[in-house]
């Protein structure tokens, strides 16, 4: 008897499970919304929310959110919650490349397609890609390419490079690297400081100051940014060795933190709030008027971008895992950071770049765009999709 | 690489070292007077930066580094009414557990209060720039760190050693028993201490914050540094303190110099050369 309580138990839930997967979309939101990358998290699942406000209406969504931590270990397991148990049919989120990287081979085997919105590591849409798995936010290479001929067309012909030791900091700087060094300039040193465990760059930056550059490229994120364009600052290096990067160094999300220090820097990335387009003006109207004025960050056009991407796959017809997946590899409009397509041979997002110096208006710290850089699309490396 | 660079190089070395001991001080004094070992240390830390980093906001640079001290005391004093003097008498092991949990309590508080995003806290002006010293020009703000971790070192060795609270503290610690038979409060004497470690993590937040950043994991990522100084040094002493930072800044300062890509390795492999060679640290406390 208890047994078979049991078993119309399971029956019943079985098919309330198949009648709520076939009305509604099912999403999966796996973000850090605590640990070190909360703010990234948090400002992401703000973006993700705008987008569905404003592309979603209408749609039959229900949303799953998930801490990751950006703890590798437990993503996955909180990934496979979302899959066998809750059974959803799109994922999203994933802001560390560890992450990522960790739960590359379960959601391909799933077959649960999955949108990132940060993890940049070139390998997630590169030697690893899976026609399940494809990227709104940036690959570290894509982000980095144009620049070095940029930097090399400002007149710099000796750059010293640092970034932290980790596989996002190689490959920004790898990248960079190779293409200043094909327009003509040289590296004349670099360093790869122990990640997340430098407090004083003091020392590296004495280095980089008697190496004889002319500039240093740099890539830092976070905490560690913020340290370091201060400590850049604090030295005084910024007269005679500008310092140019990845635009992570002074993002919008903690430009306020490093104050006037960051004045100045020129980096690239592929979104700032000072894109003047009617597209992104509204965007960050729409955003400033929920954050009480704060602008939105390239973390925030992530994932707007993804729910802007999934809304579209979803009025195309797209309804479960497969379909979704396959309509997402196709999908393409303009966002706030100009146009973006999916790169059907690697599901990478291809998008224009930006290279901004942050200035001061007033008492507050902005985005000055210098240059657009055409849309970059990455080598295949290694993906056949 | 002229003279001018080893300068410099010199000069983060000592800096850096002066910064270690202000953020291990707090948790050396508390350890070597109380024997309690007191993980929540590095949050009390960041509990410190956040309120300088929020009162200089509205106040200017100084108000916030005088107001974190005490704020952090305070809630020194409310952690230990509550929590710490229940503690005092059960093991290491329990007081570990308690204090490492704390932490975290502590650092979550630190979200809910002041949220996730980094706070300002900038160089105030009349220490921004920077001062020429045998030819190399060095930041203003990196002496005035100096200046506080020797003002910091020289105070506390002169309240132990020739005050009569020094001198109460002392014979508090080597024999509790015999010092409240006659008549010390040791109780009331353990307290203060205690509060005057919070003040002292305080004080190193406030300094530190404009440094670095203000994060909410920063008191996290600064327990292992705080732990290794200790440990090297001795846990308790203060001249234990003053050299293992002394180890630690010019060990990792000239480690990154000399092998970049060793850096992060070298403190860790003269860490255990010395919990072999000496399990206690170099300098010890008497106590314990």
């Amino acid at each position: 008897m208890k047994n078979a309580g049991i078993l119309i138990t399971i029956a019943a839930s079985l098919l309330s499970a198949s009648i709520a997967s076939a009305d509604a979309v099912k999403v999966g939101v796996l973000l850090p919304y605590s640990g070190v990358y909360a703010a990234l998290g948090k400002e992401i699942d703000a973006g993700f929310n705008l987008g569905l406000e404003e592309f979603g209406k209408g749609l039959d969504l229900e949303i799953v959110r998930e801490d990751s931590e950006a703890d590798p270990g437990k993503s996955i397991a909180k990934a496979r919650k979302l899959v066998l148990q809750d059974k959803v049919d799109v994922m999203t989120g994933i802001v560390s490349s560890a992450v990522a990287g960790a739960l590359r081979d379960f959601v391909h085997g799933a077959k649960v397609p999955l949108m990132i919105t940060n993890a940049g590591n070139n390998s997630v849409t590169g030697a690893k890609c899976s026609p399940y798995i494809s990227r709104f936010s940036f690959s570290n290479g894509q982000i980095n390419r144009l620049m070095g001929q940029w930097v090399y067309d400002q007149g710099v012909r000796k750059v010293f490079t640092l970034a932290p030791d980790y596989t996002a900091g190689h490959e920004m700087i790898d990248s960079f690297a190779a293409t200043f060094v094909a327009a003509g300039g040289e590296i004349v040193g670099g360093e790869y400081t122990p990640f997340r465990k430098t407090k004083d760059f003091g020392p590296y930056l004495a280095t980089a100051k008697a190496s004889g550059a002319d500039a240093v490229y740099s890539f830092y994120a976070g905490g560690e940014a913020i340290t370091f364009v201060k400590q850049y600052d604090s030295f005084g290096l910024k007269a005679n060795m500008p310092l140019f990067g990845a635009g992570f160094l002074t993002s919008p999300l903690y430009v306020n933190a490093e104050g006037d220090a960051s004045i100045g820097v020129k980096t690239v990335l592929h979104y700032v709030p000072t894109i003047d387009s009617a597209i992104n003006n509204s965007f960050v109207a729409k955003f400033q008027s929920q954050h009480e004025g704060r602008s939105p960050s390239e973390f925030a056009v992530a994932g707007y971008d993804a729910a802007h991407a999934l809304s579209l796959a979803i009025q195309q017809g797209a309804t479960d895992r497969a379909s979704i997946a396959e309509s997402i590899s196709k999908v393409s409009f303009t966002g706030p950071r100009g146009e973006v397509t999916i790169d059907p041979k690697t599901n990478n997002i291809v998008q224009p770049l930006y290279v901004y110096e942050t200035v001061k208006k007033g008492d507050k710290l902005t985005q000055k765009v210098l240059a657009q850089l055409p849309n970059t699309q990455d080598d295949v490396n290694g993906c056949s999709l | 690489m002229d003279t001018g660079f080893w300068i410099l190089q010199f000069l983060n070395a000592l800096q850096f070292s002066f910064l270690l001991f202000l953020l291990s001080v707090g948790l050396t004094v508390i350890f070597g007077l109380m024997h309690f070992v007191n993980l929540a240390h590095g949050a009390l830390y960041a509990f410190g930066a956040y309120v300088a980093a929020s009162v200089a906001a509205s106040y200017g640079y100084w108000a916030g580094v005088f107001v974190a001290p005490f704020a952090v005391a305070v809630l020194g004093l409310v952690l230990y009414q509550f929590l710490i003097k229940r503690m005092r008498s059960s093991g290491p092991m329990a007081q570990v557990l308690v204090t490492f949990g704390l932490m975290f309590a502590l650092l979550d508080l630190t979200r809910i209060i002041w949220g996730d995003l980094a706070l300002a806290l900038d160089v105030p002006a009349s220490l921004s720039g920077r001062i020429s010293i045998f030819g190399v020009e060095y930041p203003l703000y990196r002496f005035f760190v100096m200046m506080v971790g020797a003002i910091a070192l020289i105070m506390l060795n002169l309240i132990l050693a020739r005050t009569q609270i020094g001198a109460m503290i002392r014979a508090g610690v080597d024999n509790d028993k015999m010092a409240s038979c006659l008549g010390i409060n040791v109780e009331r004497l353990f307290f203060i201490v205690f509060c005057v470690g919070c003040a002292l993590a305080g004080i190193a937040g406030a300094v530190a914050a404009p440094l670095l950043s203000v994060v909410p994991e920063m008191g996290l990522e600064i327990l292992i540094p705080t732990l290794i100084v200790i440990v090297i040094g001795g846990l308790g002493s203060l001249k234990g303190a003053i050299t293992g930072s002394l180890i630690y800044g010019f060990v990792q300062t000239f480690g990154a110099v000399f092998a970049p890509q060793f850096a992060s390795v070298v403190i860790y492999v003269l860490l255990a050369l010395i919990l072999i060679t000496k399990p206690n640290g170099l300098f010890p406390s008497r106590g314990g």
